[in-house]
């Protein structure tokens, strides 16, 4: 009864948001914005059925109901429970449950709170929702129903990919989706802004949280993705440029640009028809995203549908709401008057060029992630690997961080030139010391890591500038936000470069109680162990180390085998130190009881994801100070009526 | 800048991005999209040493040596057209084996081996590198064919 409940409830919430996009289309449409009221009862229902809908399907997975056809091959009744939850979105089918329920959700957010908006931006914005998400209801209701039975039930399930049964990744795609659908939010603001021409500044204040919000939780499932890559893989590295990754990355690249230009309306009432433009190319690159992971085109551990009918599906519904958007931005764009000018010395020069850079970082990767594809059509297969996207991504990376030390040093609309050079002397003073030291450094390192620990250095020191000679205690919350999301860049820079500089590898075949010396470590190899975990069995060696003469501290890299499916998978021992990570990987028994290791040493690795969660923080500062300025001004105005 | 022609100067600009954004991006493609190689393909075209590419082919049966350092490997990979040797330092996936496909990062030296630096097998049953899919391994003249 569960399964079909489930479904009656997308059924009836597929029929609500109908029903929204006609009453925002007649409401419209008929100039009558008091059937506002009407609209958002039926947003919030739609959002709650979907919540039902994704809740029921947790409870068929962690009932392990195997007459449910969803359960029976991605599940498996001996799985740890937490497995068993967040298999229900680790398959085609519940992924997009999910982000129909997230969806449904935003859309009653928006209902429910916002108070901002004009009443006809608001229902257009509502209407928009209701459209994207029917597109979804079709898919999951015709090409993909997460709740299908089979007969008979089989007596157990084929279990879950062992690469996924890791608890980082279980939260890892509900953070993207997440980030997906709220830019879908700030499509919607925009294509109601543009029906109703409230292209303003007024626009841009309400739908800057959704992007903020948006791309924090982007950030963060970035983060989080490239770690986990980085220590279950076993290779040691954090971006691999695989397509999914990029899938994850063009989103962010576009919400970025985006999140800073709407900055610039919101606060200088600039860049309108750019800003909308940026919303649009935003949700876009969500769907590309979702094209490229769920139509099962590309083949890697995240494709899970190799079903041409449900890519074909996605390609349409991808077409039709790009399409439409651009169509409805040309033809609506004469309605959007220019916005306030600016000197070319100015906050807003280098806002544009943030957006400029990011633009063609983004259209650099979309290419390179496409082209295969492309040519696979026309019968001849190629790769595009690391060598391209390095090659053209590092660079106009760095010339972004020289953007992101200047930008925040320069005042709004006008400013002199002679100014912007006297605050940024301090951080080019470090930059060239710096760049001195290093220099004569006894280390060869390559040109590009030499720049970006050069470049790290002082956009560190420039990120920080903005605080100089402030009083701190008044200081505005989402200024710090700038600031700390800003010196998270750097961070993780310094942390890039300092991997691909200085790590240190060894590769060694040895016996229990051999003893190995790597990089100031001496690592002791005291035995080799069969041990067995929940629904898995591994090799597990025991090994003791120890840093410049320290205490050792025993670490256990393994090598895990899975029955259900059958699959080997390789766990890398970490150990974490203020300066780096220690990351050995056990490899297979050679002859003579000698055991395969690769050892790394990757002095401040760490700094990567340090940068990416402090990215995150400044960004989650920044939605918390806005909103909370937002209440104290209404709260203050209603005193002063009430007095 | 005149408040009039902001507009038209942003948009003159972000198109100017895009070309630039186009151009960078055909002319990096020129270089590492042929990064994909078959031993048929290396024959005929030749790569240049120390250029990093990705091969890919068959591991041959009986091929794979080990060094006596444990770590390294000798191996050949073939796509019945022609066969390159190959040779590998580090930990080989655990589905890396003899009549397996594979495909191998890395660069030719100046002797005509390739030094591979990752070899990319395949991840489950289920997974096969995108370059080989609708090729099989014939395990009788140690040949690789596309299906049907």
């Amino acid at each position: 009864m569960i399964a079909e409940t489930g479904l009656a409830a997308l059924w009836l919430a597929a029929a609500l948001a109908l029903l929204q996009l006609f009453l925002a289309f007649f409401g419209l449409k008929g100039g009558k914005p008091e059937l506002l009221p009407a609209v958002r009862p039926v947003a919030i229902a739609q959002g709650l059925l979907t919540a039902v809908a994704f809740a029921l399907l947790i409870t068929l997975f962690l009932r392990s109901d195997m007459s449910v056809l969803l359960v029976a091959t991605n599940s498996h009744s001996m799985k740890p429970w937490l497995y068993k939850f967040a298999g229900t979105w680790g398959n085609h089918e519940g992924s997009m449950l999910l982000w129909v329920a997230v969806m449904g959700m935003a859309g009653a957010t928006v209902a429910l709170f916002e108070r901002a908006l004009r009443r006809d931006t608001h229902m257009a914005t509502l209407g928009a929702q209701a459209a994207i998400s029917l597109g979804f209801y079709a898919f999951l209701l015709f090409s993909s129903n997460p709740f299908a039975r089979i007969d008979p039930p089989p007596p157990d399930g084929q279990g879950l990919n062992p690469l996924l049964q890791d608890p980082g990744l279980a939260f890892h795609p509900p953070t993207l989706y997440l980030g997906y659908v709220g830019l879908s939010v700030a499509f919607s603001f925009a294509v109601g802004a543009l029906l109703t021409r409230a292209v303003d500044a007024a626009f841009a204040r309400a739908m800057r949280p959704w992007v903020l919000a948006a791309w924090i939780l982007l950030t963060l499932g970035i983060t989080a993705g490239s770690y986990w890559a980085y220590y279950e893989l076993g290779w040691g590295g954090w971006w691999f440029w695989d397509p999914v990754e990029n899938a994850s990355l063009m989103p962010w690249l576009a919400a970025t640009a985006l999140l800073h230009s709407v900055t610039v309306l919101a606060t200088r009432d600039g860049l309108r028809a750019w800003t909308v433009m940026l919303a649009v190319v935003a949700f876009s690159m969500s769907m590309v995203g979702t094209f490229l992971v769920r139509s099962g085109i590309l083949t890697s551990v995240h494709a899970f549908a190799v079903d041409p009918e449900r890519g074909s599906f996605i390609l349409v519904l991808l077409a039709i709401y790009i399409g439409g958007a651009l169509a409805l931005f040309g033809w609506r764009i004469r309605t959007v008057r220019e916005g306030a000018p600016f000197d070319l010395v100015s906050r807003e020069t280098w806002l544009v060029i943030n957006n400029l850079l990011l633009s063609v970082i983004l259209g650099v990767v979309l290419i390179g992630t496409l082209y295969p594809l492309m040519t696979e059509a026309f019968g001849h297969k190629v790769s595009v690997g690391a060598p391209y996207f390095d090659r053209i991504a590092g660079p106009l990376a760095l010339a972004l961080m020289v953007a992101l030390a200047a930008g925040p040093l320069t005042r709004w609309r006008r400013d002199s030139a002679r100014a912007v050079a006297r605050r940024l002397l301090v951080p080019a003073v470090a930059l060239v010391i710096a760049a001195l030291m290093l220099a004569f450094a006894p280390v060869r390192m390559g040109t590009l890591p030499w720049l970006g620990l050069v470049l790290a250095i002082a956009v560190g020191i420039a990120s920080l500038a903005p605080l100089w000679k402030r009083r701190l205690l008044r200081t505005p919350l989402f200024t710090y936000g700038m600031v700390i999301a800003h010196l998270g860049c750097a961070v993780s820079l310094a942390g890039m470069a300092c991997d691909s500089a200085f790590t240190v590898e060894k590769l060694v075949a040895a016996r229990p109680g051999d003893t190995i010396r790597t990089a100031g470590w001496t690592l002791r190899f005291v035995q080799i162990l069969p041990i067995a975990g929940d629904n898995w069995t591994a090799l597990q060696a025991d090994m003791q180390a120890s840093r410049n003469g320290g205490a050792p501290v025993t670490i256990h890299p393994q090598s895990r085998f899975f029955a259900a499916p059958p699959t080997t998978t390789t766990e890398a021992a970490l150990l974490t130190r203020w300066n780096g990570q220690l990351y050995v990987v056990l490899g297979e028994e050679v002859e003579g009881n000698r055991w395969q290791m690769r050892i790394w040493w990757k002095p401040f690795v760490t700094l990567i994801w340090l940068g990416g969660i402090l990215i995150a923080l400044g960004g989650a500062l920044a939605l918390v100070g806005r909103e909370r300025r937002g209440w104290l001004i209404k709260w203050r105005a209603r005193r002063a009526t009430e007095a | 800048m005149k408040a009039k022609h902001q507009r038209l100067v942003l948009a003159l600009v972000a198109l100017m991005a895009l070309i630039g954004a186009g151009l960078l991006a055909v002319s990096a493609l020129k270089d590492e999209a042929a990064y994909f190689y078959t031993p048929n393909d290396v024959r005929i075209k030749g790569v240049a040493p120390g250029k990093s590419i990705r091969l890919g082919g068959m591991v041959v049966k009986g091929s794979i040596k080990r060094a006596a350092d444990g770590v390294t490997i000798r191996f050949d990979v073939t796509d019945g057209k022609a066969t390159v040797p190959a040779t590998f330092s580090g930990i080989a996936p655990d589905l890396f084996k003899e009549g397996s496909g594979v495909v191998a990062e890395g660069a030719f030296d100046g002797s005509g081996a390739f030094v591979a630096t990752n070899l990319l097998a395949k991840h489950d049953e289920r997974y096969m590198p995108r370059e080989l899919e609708g090729m099989r391994y014939d395990e009788s003249t140690h040949e690789m064919k596309a299906e049907r």
